[in-house]
């Protein structure tokens, strides 16, 4: 991957060039070569094929062992240029028997090695690559077959999870497209039994899971579909077109002459290996569309959600992502350059795929920031076609926020904020005047209001009030002040109002703690007369004056809040001793910032931090005290987390029996932002949530809970059931 | 209730940007990091090279370029916590006024956020300017100033354009209309 690897320094780092030995400099360029095999050049993809094929058969006698590595590499990480690497084995082996077979050895040992560490996703890869084999000729159809037969026969093991059977049925399916044709005309018996045990296996298996996993609530205007029974609506259709599949590019039908005098190779006999407890199989999936043809009713059309073309165009997008995430600039040029793009509503594909990976649950595969820069450079390449699409894809998306998942808005709102804060905050806010009529409280007015606020934290307040016509004042966000209680001269009546001046000027002057302390002495205690038994005293009037003014003071930025908190740690200490002057302190922050919604959770997150760690004594003992704190951390983690779902419990709970017997509906905004932010919950911390499976069975989602929100425990267990 | 889930989420951020699993309140994490950070970095001397070279390899701090004077720090936080969590921001200030100068260095918790801002918000707009990130060494005292003759950033006392958000005329520039005012009065 030598290319991959130098322009990978995106980083800014030069790559130093190492003096190689002739070796070496050979292997670099074979690998750049079958690297950059397929992409733009001056000649056809055909007579560069048969150049390098050429080149490599003259190269086997030396360097046999790394072709076989990098081509096994290139079949597992350029699953986006699947048909020209088997197009290329398809001639070595023409040329070359015993490579062939070294060649097919190879990848069935790969297959297993991914299967063992639980690499489900390049797998796949892997299968469908020696599928399309069969069509260049170097794998004989009867042993493909075979395999697919073991794979399906993975549906009648017992005792295993769902997602296991899932996984090798979906590798079976997956591959049709490509190879579905030949393998029918070669075993059409095997092939018909194969496709009805898939569907009896696909009526049977439980699909729980699929609520939580959906985008929006709604099957209108397109249904969120499962991602099997998507797939095997597509090889349904394609099989009753007879096989026929015309996108796919297969440059091995211009070598058909040459291709069709090489041996085979068959198969050896695959085993799938066993389910284990440390097997971990990907999670299932819902397919997200929102598009269709009438979207683009100018362009070529767009391919029926059911069509296969529509699968095989969405996997290689989402494989070219995969490949180049990190670099922007070469994911955008790459995803521009699909073929095929006269035929196909290309940037409609685009920005679906996008989308879909953007809106995944439980989380997107890519950190999220990397779409919204994806989209950027898009639109810089493509700046008379990708904006508008863009903007209508926004629009739809705001059009159905009313049945939107919860977590998908949040990413709606990072994503619509940051891109406007890259075109000055261009958009036609009068389109959506809709909004201004409705509750606040409604998806649509909350989602604007929200994206307000955080384009106004990337930029500032008052741009803000400029961008947005005057109509939509009652959504533009508050103008993020510090609020101090006794800044205003009509506010001396305050009781401890002199004591907040005498502070003011006393930390201004550098005061020291002790000094501080001797200032606050004097405030009153309102809780003096409670009966105070335990010792809990804490004074919440002190606290308040303390803070407040403190907090004024180091208004000015972040840091400056930062190193006020740290200065006066101890007196933070003294005042905030017992857990409720710890809260009271939480409480002053809040009202002070509570305009500010940055600083309001940055400053809550300093204290714990302080407890000072010995960084010293010998090793051993360092790791020691170390791991005493990550366990007493993961048993203080596992009772933050029942301490959540309980609170969750008890104010849906709370909700649902209010309704029950005010006879109103149960679904509120409250109630769908409540329930989806506990399905948030549950899916971002899928990991370590999962090591609370039997506690939370027992001791929280008994079967007594109302089944609404046992529904979500449920689904979240299905995942991987 | 929405503000408290903020703060959930927040606390759940380590583990979904795809940290291993277990280690999850911050003080820890730092301290295992510390643990695993090759001490001789931070001893690298000032004019060797190479150590320099070493050095912005591990670095998991940026400088970040072509900021407005009125960009602010919260501004910075915003966008650069789209990568991760800041460790600290420290904003680049005119030497004589110690006010924002255009620069400043953000620095993250660990290299691979701050290599995810190289790769999604180098290039992109912070108050509508396009910035420029870079990985530096680390901050130390001192490298907080401008380092132009004028109190601001070199690059600001020779510009000739006019930049709005950058104090208008380069510095030289200035000092140059200044002289030649004809008197209006």
């Amino acid at each position: 991957m030598s290319r991959r690897r130098h322009s990978d320094e995106s980083d800014g780092q030069p790559h130093k060039r190492r003096r190689t030995s002739e070796p070496s400099e050979i292997e670099e360029r074979l690998e750049s070569l079958i690297c950059r095999v397929g992409e733009k050049s001056t000649s056809s993809l055909e007579s560069n094929l048969e150049g390098l094929a050429g080149v490599l058969e003259a190269d086997l006698p030396n360097y046999k062992s790394k072709i076989l590595r990098i081509l096994c590499t290139v079949a597992r990480l350029l699953p986006e240029k699947l048909t020209v690497y088997t197009t290329l084995v398809g001639l070595l082996n023409a040329r070359n028997y015993n490579f062939g077979g070294e060649f097919v050895e190879a990848m069935i040992r790969q297959l297993k090695e991914c299967l063992k560490v639980n690499m489900y996703n390049e797998a796949v890869y892997l299968v469908r690559f020696l599928s399309d084999l069969v069509n260049c000729h170097v794998i004989a159809a009867p042993s493909m077959v075979a395999m697919f037969e073991n794979f399906v026969s993975v549906t009648q093991e017992e005792d295993v999870p769902q997602v296991r059977c899932d996984w090798y049925m979906f590798a079976f399916l997956s591959s049709l497209p490509w190879v579905g044709k030949e393998l029918y005309e070669k075993k059409d018996a095997e092939m018909d039994r194969l496709l009805s045990q898939t569907e009896s296996y696909l009526k049977r298996r439980q699909k729980i899971h699929v609520p939580m996993l959906q985008v929006w609530t709604a099957d209108k205007p397109h249904p969120q579909e499962e991602y099997l029974d998507c797939l095997w609506s597509q090889i349904q259709k394609l099989k009753k077109d007879r096989w026929q599949e015309r996108h796919i590019l297969r440059p091995y039908l211009a070598f058909d002459s040459i291709l069709c005098e090489a041996l085979q190779h068959n198969l050896p006999p695959f085993t799938p290996p066993p389910h284990t407890e440390d097997s971990v199989y990907p999670m299932p999936r819902v397919i997200f569309r929102m598009f269709d043809y009438t979207d683009d009713p100018e362009g070529p059309v767009m391919p029926g959600s059911h069509s296969v073309e529509r699968f095989v165009i969405e996997e290689n997008l989402h494989c070219i992502i995969k490949s180049h995430w990190k670099e922007r600039k070469t994911c955008a040029a790459q995803l521009l350059s699909y073929p095929g793009n006269n035929k196909i509503p290309l940037n409609y594909h685009i920005v679906e795929v996008i989308f879909a990976e953007l809106f995944q649950l439980p989380s997107p595969p890519h950190i999220e920031v990397m779409y919204t820069t994806l989209l950027i450079e898009l639109c810089k390449l493509q700046p008379g076609s990708l904006p508008q699409v863009l903007a209508q894809a926004t629009e739809m998306l705001y059009m159905r926020l009313d049945t939107m998942n919860t977590t998908c808005i949040d990413r709606f709102i990072n994503w619509f904020s940051h891109h406007l804060s890259n075109f000055q905050f261009r958009w036609s806010w009068e389109d959506w005047s809709d909004c201004l009529t409705q509750d606040l409280e409604k998806p649509k007015p909350k989602f604007v209001r929200e994206v307000l606020e955080k384009c106004m934290r990337l930029s500032y307040h008052q741009r803000i009030i400029d961008i947005v016509p005057a109509s939509f004042s009652v959504l533009s966000p508050a103008n993020p002040v510090c609020i101090y209680k006794y800044g205003d001269e009509s506010n001396r009546s305050l009781p401890g109002y002199t004591v907040a001046l005498c502070l003011t000027i006393a930390i201004k002057n550098k005061a020291s703690n002790d000094e501080i302390f001797s200032i606050l002495k004097d405030v009153p205690n309102p809780n003096q007369d409670d009966d105070d038994d335990e010792g809990f005293t804490f004074n919440p009037l002190k606290i308040e004056v303390f803070v407040q003014t403190l907090l004024h003071l180091a208004a000015k930025s972040f840091s400056h809040s930062f190193s006020a908190l740290a200065k006066f740690h101890e007196v933070f200490k003294t005042l905030a001793e017992s857990d409720e002057g710890k809260l009271h302190v939480l409480r002053v922050v809040y009202e002070v910032w509570k305009n500010h919604p940055q600083r309001d959770s940055d400053d809550d997150d300093d204290d714990d931090d302080r407890s000072s760690d010995r960084e010293d004594g010998p090793l051993e003992e360092q790791i020691e005290r170390l791991q005493e704190k990550v366990e007493s951390a993961q048993s203080e983690q596992k009772n933050l987390f029942l301490v959540i779902f309980q609170r969750f419990i008890m104010l849906l709970t709370e909700h649902l029996v209010r309704c029950e017997t005010g006879g109103i509906d149960v679904f509120t905004p409250w109630y769908k932002s409540c329930i989806e932010r506990l399905q948030q919950i549950f899916l971002q911390h899928h990991q370590i949530i999962q090591q609370y499976m039997v506690t939370l069975e027992n001791l929280l989602f008994t079967a007594e809970l109302d089944h609404h929100i046992l529904a979500v425990f449920q689904q979240f267990c299905a995942l991987q059931a | 209730m929405e503000h408290s889930f903020q703060l959930i989420s927040h606390f759940g951020k380590l583990t979904s940007s795809g940290q291993e699993s277990g280690i999850l309140f911050i003080s820890i994490f730092h301290k295992i990091n510390f643990l695993l950070t090759p001490l001789g970095a931070g001893l690298c001397p000032q004019g060797s090279r190479q150590l320099q070279e070493k050095s912005l390899k591990i670095s998991s701090t940026l400088y970040v370029g072509n900021l407005s004077f009125y960009t602010t720090e919260e501004q910075i936080q915003e966008l650069f916590s789209k990568c991760g969590d800041v460790k600290r921001i420290v904003m680049g200030l005119d030497k004589i006024k110690k006010t924002p100068c255009g620069f400043c260095f953000v620095e993250y918790y660990t290299r691979a956020d701050a290599e995810h801002a190289m790769r999604f918000i180098n290039g992109t707009r912070l108050d509508d300017r396009i910035i420029r990130t870079d990985w530096d060494a680390g901050f130390k005292e001192g490298r907080q100033y401008g380092r132009g003759k004028t109190g601001g950033q070199v690059r600001d006392e020779y510009r000739t354009d006019y930049d709005v958000g950058r104090g208008g005329f380069g510095k030289i520039i200035q000092m140059q209309k200044a002289n030649h005012q004809p008197a209006i009065y």
